[in-house]
């Protein structure tokens, strides 16, 4: 972000905020009945003295926050964040859970304020932390529409106006003057939801949402977030589903341990996050025997990922094969083994599984020394985004697992258009699991000209 | 309109710091979530009851009737010799709705922390809330004092033009009370199993159930000095006529003030770390 403050028309700016927490002490425990009771009478104050710390910090303990080993009861949920948003930007904000991004809402919501820090917010901010908040069992589905909603800082008139709108996009306007207690957990959250996607702030926050609802609900969200950053609005979008940030915003901020670590172009900054800060996931190796992951049987040494010409890549074309490759010494001799490959996308989605089984060694007893096993997946078959492989190695009958290396390594898969993709020159939207370039056949038949039947049915 | 003025509206958020007042633009601007709350709190409060409404009624009135039974007529509580019912009736139907309003109030923060970690809005709506819902109740059992005071012919006094006065501080008693106790409650869970006892001791202390003329001379004043006995006492004079005893109402009027403005200075310090120690 540029420093030229005039020029710049942000509605978001974040200025060196921190925030820290205080978690409790743990408990002391006591040898004896004497010392308990001893302790429950000096208690109170003790108690006392407790939670008032909670909330009250030292100018020590705030001096601390820049000092590399931690405090023992201090937590900096964020420590020195700063960032511009400007208006009409849709960014996505990603991060391991305790990353620190329920936190930066919460501040940006008002919720909390900051430890340290300023933040200046231009426009009426709206978050959707949580949808369905303030719902009451025994109030009808219209009464919570009004609740809800002015809640969640809409003025009654304006309720007023969106009413109709807010339950077609619902869908349970037949059950509207029902108690919501007997709404279905799915009419609920759906009813929810549709109060929230209908408020109209300069800045709308949404967490997590989309892990509401089913598919085609979910669906119909993400068509009313993309309208809703159209109409200049910014939006600030927390999720873990990585395709709906790469969808909706075009800049992501990735915070890891209450720091900003990558603020970029989406792809990038979810490259960088899935990579788990890892400079190159294409290969990973146990030089140290002890320290490899390892069985009675078998040791894995190396995995990693190769494109055609054997050089190691942790990107890969959807056009282009993909071989993977784990190298594991056998320490015992006299068993079969049958090494195995398992590929999740980064939704968790597990693809494939894969493993050794026609090749010469798929059935035979292997002496000991050092294998290397891989497999290739061909060109056009992955669809786009982040692959992880996880390695194992069984050894068979008695079937007993050797290692396994969770997310040993991982890839990302690029789109690509062109002469022998799937996608040919369409540049358009392209989902699906996976990307194969199949064999089409069109056949044709002319225009109908009077045939000789119809000729002679007229006749 | 609302929206574009809003549009302009820049909010600087700081760390906390200092004392200050509650923001009463901000309040008015939530002034239709607090309308909702409020209504939502009187429409939950009787659904799915058989009585409904009339549980307003019967709540002060079974309370009467016990307290007839044994103060009257086993204790024979001295009443400066009023009918009992009479005398009892006039100060439990705004002591229900004061001890009622204060335990809502004070618990307000605790029940609602769900809400408080989720979203912004001003938090002094909480203990806001209770206050004005209870009052719907209030105003249904009013009956009960009408209807006593018919049955014994009480003729209403110049006296009367005072009872707004003492409605309006057996409104504001409890909200001041509850801001200190709300915003206690939520960092000390002790609160709630104090209220119990509070409860009992103010209306044993208020002359609920007895006439505040038995308090000896010397601790007139500092027993005047709870603002329970002032409402109680106002309630009384207001509608049984009589000369005022100014003793007895100036003092607890003045504590009555100063619990609700430094309850608006402590709860508006305390609010930024509601959130923070749930």
């Amino acid at each position: 972000m540029s420093s030229s403050e005039k020029k710049h028309n942000y509605a978001i700016r974040v200025d060196n905020v921190s925030k820290v927490y205080r978690i409790g002490l743990a408990q002391q425990r006591y040898d004896n009945i004497a010392t308990a009771m001893l302790n429950a009478v000096r208690s109170p104050i003790k108690n006392l003295k407790k939670y008032r710390s909670l909330y009250r910090f030292t100018a020590e303990e705030l001096a601390a926050i820049d000092r590399t080993e931690e405090a023992d009861d201090l937590i900096w949920a964020l420590r020195h964040v700063s960032f511009d948003i400007e208006q009409g930007e849709v960014v996505g904000i990603i991060g391991k859970n305790g990353a620190g991004k329920s936190t930066l809402l919460k501040l940006l919501t008002r919720i909390t304020p900051p430890t340290i820090g300023t933040m200046t917010i231009k426009g009426r901010v709206s978050s959707l932390l949580e949808v369905g908040t303030g719902f009451h069992q025994e109030l009808t589905g219209r009464e919570n529409v009004y609740l809800n909603g002015t809640i969640l800082g809409m003025r009654k008139q304006e309720v007023d106006r969106k009413f109709d709108e807010i339950v077609e996009f619902s869908g349970v306007s037949k059950f509207l003057d029902t108690p919501v207690k007997r709404y279905s957990s799915g009419m609920r959250v759906r009813l929810a939801f549709s109060v929230a996607a209908h408020l109209e702030p300069e800045i709308l926050i949404i967490d997590e949402v989309l892990a509401v609802g089913d598919a085609s609900f979910q669906q119909r969200c993400i068509d009313k977030m993309q309208d809703v950053g159209q109409h200049g609005r910014t939006v600030l979008f927390v999720s873990h589903n990585m395709p709906a940030v790469t969808m909706l915003c075009p800049r992501a901020i990735l915070l890891q341990s209450g720091q900003i670590v990558a603020d970029g172009k989406t792809q990038t900054v979810i490259d960088e996050y899935l990579s788990g800060g890892r400079q190159n996931t294409s290969s990973v190796s146990w030089d140290d025997p002890a320290d490899c992951p390892s069985g009675s049987v078998a040791r894995l040494r190396a995995v990693s990922v190769k494109d055609a010409s054997g050089k190691l890549s942790d990107h890969f074309s959807v056009a282009e094969p993909v071989t993977v490759e784990m190298a594991y010494d056998v320490v015992e001799p006299g068993h079969v083994l049958m090494p195995r490959f398992r590929l999740h996308n980064e939704q968790g989605l597990h693809i494939l599984t894969t493993i050794d089984q026609n090749n010469e060694w798929s059935n035979a007893a292997r002496p000991t020394g050092r294998y290397r096993s891989s497999f290739t997946i061909p060109a056009n078959f992955l669809s786009t985004g982040r692959i992880s492989v996880t390695a194992s190695l069984v050894t068979r009958v008695p079937d007993k697992l050797q290692f396994r290396a969770e997310g040993a390594v991982a890839f990302t898969m690029i789109d690509s258009m062109g002469p022998n993709t799937a996608r040919g020159d369409w540049p358009g939207r392209f989902e699906g699991m996976v990307r194969p370039y199949f064999p089409w056949q069109t056949e044709f038949q002319p225009a109908a000209e009077p045939t000789a039947e119809l000729a002679l049915l007229n006749s | 309109m609302e929206v574009s003025e809003l549009k302009m509206s820049t909010a600087v958020i700081k760390p906390p710091g200092g004392w200050g007042f509650i923001d009463f633009k901000e309040l008015v601007a939530y002034r239709d979530l607090l309308r909702f709350l409020v209504w939502r709190d009187i429409k939950v409060l009787y659904a799915q009851t058989i009585l409904g409404l009339s549980w307003a009624v019967l709540n002060p009135l079974i309370q009467i009737v016990i307290f007839t039974i044994i103060f009257g007529n086993i204790a024979k509580l001295s009443t400066d010799g009023i009918p009992y019912v009479l005398f009892s009736t006039i100060a439990v139907v705004p002591w229900t709705y004061m001890s009622d309003a204060m335990n809502k109030a004070s618990q307000s923060l605790v029940a609602s922390q769900n809400m408080l970690g989720k979203v912004y809005f001003p938090r002094i709506i909480f203990p806001i809330t209770p206050v004005l819902a209870g009052t719907l109740d209030f105003l249904i059992s009013l009956v009960i004092i009408v209807a006593v005071m018919i049955y014994f012919e009480v003729m209403p006094t110049i006296n009367m033009v005072a009872l707004p006065l003492f409605m309006f501080m057996m409104v504001l008693v409890p909200f001041g009370i509850g801001l200190w106790l709300s915003s206690l409650a939520i960092r000390y869970r002790d609160v709630k199993f104090a209220m119990n006892f509070v409860i009992r001791l103010l209306i044993y202390t208020a002359p609920v159930l007895y006439s505040a003329s038995a308090v000896p001379e010397q601790y007139k004043l500092l027993y005047a000095l709870n603002p329970i006995v002032s409402v109680i006492q106002g309630f009384r004079t207001c509608l049984l006529g009589g000369p005022w005893d100014l003793e007895l109402i100036v003092p607890g009027l003045i504590t009555g003030i100063l619990v609700v403005v430094s309850g608006l200075f402590y709860f508006k310090r305390m609010e930024r770390v509601f959130v923070d120690v749930i």
